[in-house]
């Protein structure tokens, strides 16, 4: 029996560079940074003066009940899903059938923040009774899961930075396994609060280019100082074929497999080896069915750190050979700034336009190339892309050493 | 010196807009919490908080499980004002 395919039908996003995909998509083209200093109330003393924050606030796009209700990462959830599964042409489905599978790497931090203050300020009985439905990293997929009735399965992959790369596959698994016919699935970060900075800052992971935040994110750049923390977040639509192709829908591209490993190296740094990462790509190669050949784009996880993006590069080398300087690869954190949890999915989202439209994004901010990045990185403008069948990559990887890679490919009856 | 319906039914009314989002011409005497007006059990503790607040009244938890409609609360506060 062949295994069941999975295609992508619908997307939705809320970025930096806009509050729905076409715009974002628009954005990214031209080369766009979401980057810009942060009001001065918001950082006291963290030396970090910047992020890439939403271009859209949800408060203009939704209910103001539902603002009140939902965490800012479980609004930008609702946000991109709805646009997601309209996108896919709100379909009629069976809702037993109906999966949801979207993650977070922090979950509601700005919620605890902030009910923390109440509680100290005035006490427990002013504390809001929706806080913990608002804090909780799986609430996010658990509202969108209410909106859409989904009643398959709702789950929430946590691995930091490739949480919502993990999301996909995880739906895609589960239209394999046949627990569903249809999965909304992505990712969403919203931990732009000076806490969060400051944690990251005193790991000395965030660029301080205070003076010029949209040159801050600059992966590949022999200057690169660190990431720039994104908010935001993306959805895609999981279907199966045989129940895309049943209803008439529209088809983006096939999601053909995945890869994933461990380091088993250290917390948060990038084991220099590669090997997880490597053989996370060769893992994905062998699931997808994909020939090498047809891999023509990679959208890196290449977060503007100076030892995150050349390890990465040198693992992708190691597991594509030859082949890699065929495979034009884009960093678009160079322009949405890094989403955490949110970033495998934004990039996903990335990957399956870019193979609809046979263009890869650009990467913006590379002055002087890092001798070391022996990659082809597409810069400062767009790159055609092939006709013919074709494959693309997007890898993500999270704190705790969690590589996920997933492969998606043009759609071939 | 005590309350009078109409000021809390008002009051009541502001409150439950801010906490469910609905049309303020729908909070009546008649109308159920749950039922009616998109206040969840979660969202009850809310309304409760905000009317303790503004009343000046205590409402303990044992009376906010017997009250169903917006009568319910507003004759409570009207009674303990």
């Amino acid at each position: 029996m062949s295994r069941t395919r999975v295609v992508v039908t619908g997307l939705g996003a809320t970025t930096p560079l806009g509050g729905d995909v076409p715009s974002t998509w628009e954005a990214l083209l031209a080369g766009k940074s979401g980057a810009r200093l942060l009001p001065e109330e918001m950082i006291t003393s963290v030396n970090v003066k910047f992020a890439a924050m939403i271009a859209v606030e949800p408060v203009e796009v939704m209910k103001p009940v539902e603002i009140r209700r939902l965490d800012r990462s479980e609004q930008f959830a609702m946000i991109a899903a709805r646009e997601a599964w309209a996108d896919a042409g709100s379909p009629e489905v069976d809702h037993e059938r109906l999966g949801v599978v979207i993650a977070s790497g922090i979950g509601g931090v700005t919620t605890m923040l902030e009910q923390y203050d109440i509680l100290r300020d005035k006490g427990a009985r002013l504390v809001s009774p929706h806080t913990v439905p608002m804090l909780m990293p799986n609430g996010p997929a658990a509202n969108v899961g209410l909106e859409f009735k989904a009643q398959a399965g709702v789950h929430t992959p946590v691995s930091a930075c490739a949480s919502g790369a993990e999301a996909i596959g995880y739906a895609m698994e589960m239209i394999r396994l046949g627990r569903a016919d249809i999965v909304i699935a992505g990712g969403v970060e919203a931990a732009v609060h000076e806490l969060p900075m400051a944690g990251f800052a005193a790991m000395k992971a965030l660029s301080t280019r205070n003076d010029d935040p949209t040159k801050a994110s600059r992966p590949y750049d022999k200057d690169r100082d660190g990431f720039v923390l994104g908010e935001g977040g993306g959805v895609v639509i999981l279907e199966s074929l045989e129940h895309a192709q049943a209803r008439g829908a529209t088809i983006y591209c096939e999601l053909a497999g995945q890869g994933l490993t461990s380091d088993g190296y250290h917390i948060a740094a990038p084991d220099p080896s590669g090997s997880g990462v490597t053989r996370a790509v060769k893992f994905a190669l062998r699931d997808s069915g994909v020939d090498l050949s047809e891999v023509v784009h990679l959208n890196a996880h290449a977060t503007s750190t100076p030892a995150g993006d050349v390890a990465e590069a040198n693992a992708l080398t190691a597991a594509l050979g030859e082949h890699m300087s065929h495979v034009a690869v884009s960093a678009t954190k160079s322009m949405t700034g890094h989403l955490l949890g949110g970033a495998g999915a934004i990039e996903s989202v990335f990957v399956v336009l870019a193979i609809k439209h046979r263009l890869a994004p650009p990467t913006i901010n590379i002055e002087n190339l890092d001798q070391a990045v022996k990659v082809d990185v597409v810069r400062d403008v767009p790159r055609p892309l092939p006709s013919g069948p074709i494959a693309a990559i997007n890898d993500s990887f999270g704190f705790g050493g969690h590589n996920v890679v997933l492969i998606f490919k043009s759609f071939e009856a | 010196m005590a309350l009078t319906q109409d000021v809390v039914l008002a009051g009541i009314r502001d409150i439950v807009v801010e906490v469910a989002g609905i049309d303020g011409a729908q909070v009546a005497m008649d109308k159920k919490f749950a039922d009616d007006l998109e206040v969840d059990s979660l969202s009850m503790v809310e309304v409760i908080v905000a009317a303790e607040e503004k009343f000046s009244v205590k409402i303990p938890d044992d009376e906010v499980t017997k009250m169903t409609t917006v009568a319910d609360a507003v004759n409570f506060i009207v009674a303990n004002s």
